[in-house]
């Protein structure tokens, strides 16, 4: 082919191209969600678009870990999609500010969501909110129910029945106690410490100290969880070392393991992978009767790229997302992730339903690393994932942890200098 | 006036290799480096001047990470030119056997690795070794040496020197190709010569072959080290960004990505990243210089 073809032949492809768009408005949405993709194409697109002709929309998700790396390269390039999933705080805030999300306070959906539901993406002040918020992840321990009936332990509530009930499995040699690797690093932070952590804690009276800096990673409350979750490397599976992510959803699945501790985003994977039934609960307690705290983390939420050619119709997809129609959709088809909004959402999966209870039992907090504290450079977050791998290998003490993860806070955070 | 004239041929001859070059590898690599002198101050771009490098070489945080990740990269070259280098070397040796049956069949076989895909060598590799699904620790079992196996991958003291092997085997069939093809262009008069004086069997590969080869073992030493410190793809592939457990496997590679492109809540920095391309860069730079005027300049070449 000649040159003066190419050109031809790339030209014409470009005018078929915007004839086509001038039909529909098709908006883009990045995500980091790619579990989610049958049910956006599925269910949630479906009926968007039924109610509003004229707007396509396409769900368009990359890989969790590499998500952010490439949204903001993406939006840097000017390639970015219309619609953007907001991870919390300072990743989006920092979007914010950069001119890459537009302000979206005057969203009449906005309306429909709580000060403290919206706060993950607000600016400092709360003047703006940028993103609005789809749905928060509650931490606890899933457990194989038929594993706890075969072996005789009891569902646990406080930490020595916990360990006890770890014991009596470990004994009976049928199942690995708890799934869970320390090869991916996160889980060992996201589900072990930040999962156990709020109950030595007291939840958001201790993340708020510390963000405040009255309280330190050095104090007990925060050293303790360490020091829990180096008792927990004897129940891992043999070679937890070198177990991933995956591997630790495929062996709880599989049912060779019978606890898993998880976020309830793994509902609905484990609700078509695993044939036995499944039950769940809260994190335990240090002694009976102590009053309880969890993990309810707002997780996801929905931008407009500021950049948006086609931000009108983006703004009508954002709006529709604070109606009660998308909340139940959204609530329904992914049991695990909890509606942020003030609808009333009735769920009707049983495992969603136990995690959700514990919001009128407990205190609810968010992970104590994500606001503020993981700014700087080193990011606290970061630390804490090989802190927690450490002390689930017994590689490090849980002192010697906590001295090191205040160190680099102080480093660059001016109320812990 | 004839030897004034300007060959316009050479010109358009080297034009279009010359302007692709500048446009994806001269300008980017000198853009980096400028890079490196700036820093973000309120979301707009200030001009620092050294104050990266000094950062990155003075704060105990960021230098303690660079260090590690530098010795972790000449460990990885290590094991490259102590295991894969004389392997490829002996494999070439014995291919070049005139009585060897299913030659072309073993180089073919050994050379396939180099053409597969990172990611497909990583995660075949990661299944293998596995302690869940792998078939490591079956077929250690297998042979009675389960006590052997261990959670490589997962492990600080092994994980490594555990992918540096993994890559050992996918490149091994570089330097088997590039010494196959120096062995074979030895004359058969040189070895007959030998022959006549005695000189047969291993002898004459000591003493005959290897000083001819030498100058195909220096290329392949240098692209080796080119190669393993701008490595990154397959620490990547096999143990993420984190380079873990506790950055154990950590190159400067995988360090400049997270620097630059940021990890999970951690923020990318492109200066700060651009200033480590710049030390890697240094690094290889003064590693190519010092064999290119100590090495390659005094390296006999012998002419038949």
């Amino acid at each position: 082919m000649t040159t003066k073809q190419l050109c031809v032949a790339l030209l014409s492809t470009t005018i078929l191209g915007s004839a086509a768009m001038a039909e529909d408005v098709t908006l883009t949405i990045e995500s980091w969600r790619n579990d989610d993709l049958t049910l956006w194409q599925d269910t949630i697109i479906p009926a968007f678009e039924a109610a509003n002709p004229g707007i396509k929309v396409k769900f368009t998700p990359s890989a969790p870990a590499e998500y952010n790396a490439v949204l903001n390269s993406k939006l840097d390039a000017g390639s970015a999609g219309d619609l953007i999933t907001c991870r919390p705080f300072d990743a989006s805030l920092a979007l914010y500010e950069a001119g890459h999300l537009a302000d979206l306070s005057d969203l009449g959906g906005m309306a429909n969501f709580s000060a403290v539901a919206k706060s993950a993406w607000q600016s400092d002040d709360a003047s703006a909110s940028f993103c609005v918020p789809m749905a928060s992840v509650i931490h606890g321990f899933i457990y194989n129910k038929e594993a706890f009936a075969e072996v005789g332990v009891e569902v646990p509530t406080t930490e020595a029945e916990f360990f006890a009930a770890l014991d009596a499995i470990k004994q009976d040699g049928n199942y690995i106690p708890m799934a869970m690797g320390t090869n991916d690093q996160w889980e060992a932070a996201t589900m072990g410490y930040n999962n156990i952590g709020p109950n030595y804690w007291k939840g958001e009276e201790g993340r708020l100290a510390l963000i405040a800096g009255e309280q330190k990673l050095t104090d007990a409350q925060w050293v303790a969880p360490y020091a829990t979750l180096a008792r927990w490397g004897s129940y891992l599976g043999d070679g937890y070392e070198a177990q991933t992510y995956p591997d630790s959803q495929n062996i709880f699945t599989l049912g060779r393991a019978a606890i898993y501790p998880a976020g309830s985003w793994e509902i609905t994977g484990f609700n078509a992978q695993a044939d036995f039934e499944m039950g769940a609960f809260k994190p335990p307690v240090q002694n009976a009767g102590d009053e309880c705290y969890i993990s309810d983390h707002t997780d996801i939420a929905m931008g407009l790229n500021a950049a948006s050619p086609n931000a009108a119709a983006a703004r009508v997809f954002l709006d529709w997302m604070g109606t009660a129609e998308f909340a139940s959709i959204y609530a329904n088809a992914l049991p695990g992730f909890f509606s942020l909004s003030s609808h009333d959402v009735a769920m009707e999966d049983p495992l969603a339903q136990e995690f959700v209870s514990w919001r009128g039992a407990c205190n609810s907090t968010i992970r104590s690393t994500y606001q503020i504290l993981s700014r700087g450079t080193p990011n606290l977050e970061n630390d804490t994932w090989g802190a927690s791998v450490a002390a689930i290998k017994g590689t490090e003490t849980p002192e010697a942890l906590g001295a090191e993860l205040q160190e680099g806070l102080a480093s660059w955070y001016a109320p812990h200098m | 006036m004839n030897g004034k004239r300007i060959k316009w041929h050479i010109v358009v001859f080297l034009a279009p290799a010359v302007l692709v070059y500048t446009a994806i590898m001269i300008f980017p690599l000198f853009n980096t480096l400028r890079l490196a002198l700036y820093s973000e101050v309120d979301q707009v771009r200030v001009f620092t001047g050294l104050d990266n490098f000094r950062t990155l070489f003075g704060d105990p945080r960021w230098s303690e990470s660079f260090w590690n990740a530098l010795g972790n990269n000449f460990w990885f070259f290590l094991i490259h030119m102590l295991v894969q280098n004389p392997i490829g070397i002996l494999l070439a040796a014995i291919l070049s056997h005139p009585r060897l049956r299913f030659a072309a069949l073993y180089r073919s076989a050994i050379f396939v690795p180099t053409i597969l895909s990172f990611v497909i060598i990583g995660f075949a590799w990661k299944l293998i070794l596995s302690p869940i699904w792998g078939i490591a620790p079956d077929m250690l079992d297998a042979i009675g040496l389960k006590f052997l196996y261990a959670p490589w991958l997962g492990k600080e003291e092994y994980a490594l020197t555990t992918l540096a092997l993994v890559s050992v085997w996918q490149f091994v069939g570089i330097p088997m190709m590039l010494i196959y093809a120096a062995l074979l262009s030895i004359p058969e008069e040189v070895l007959e010569a030998g022959e006549i004086d005695g000189i047969t069997g291993a002898a004459a590969f000591w003493k005959i072959k290897l000083p001819l080869i030498l100058p195909s073992i220096g290329i392949i030493s240098i692209l080796t080290f080119v190669g393993n410190f701008n490595a990154f793809d397959l620490i990547y592939a096999a143990q993420g960004a984190l380079a873990g457990p506790d950055f154990s496997t950590d190159i400067l590679g995988t360090f400049m990505y997270r620097t630059f492109f940021g990890f999970q809540l951690q923020l990318g920095d492109p200066h700060m990243g651009s200033a480590i391309a710049a030390a890697m860069f240094g690094i290889i730079l003064i590693g190519v210089c010092l064999y290119l005027f100590g090495i390659q300049t005094r390296m006999r070449r012998y002419q038949f």
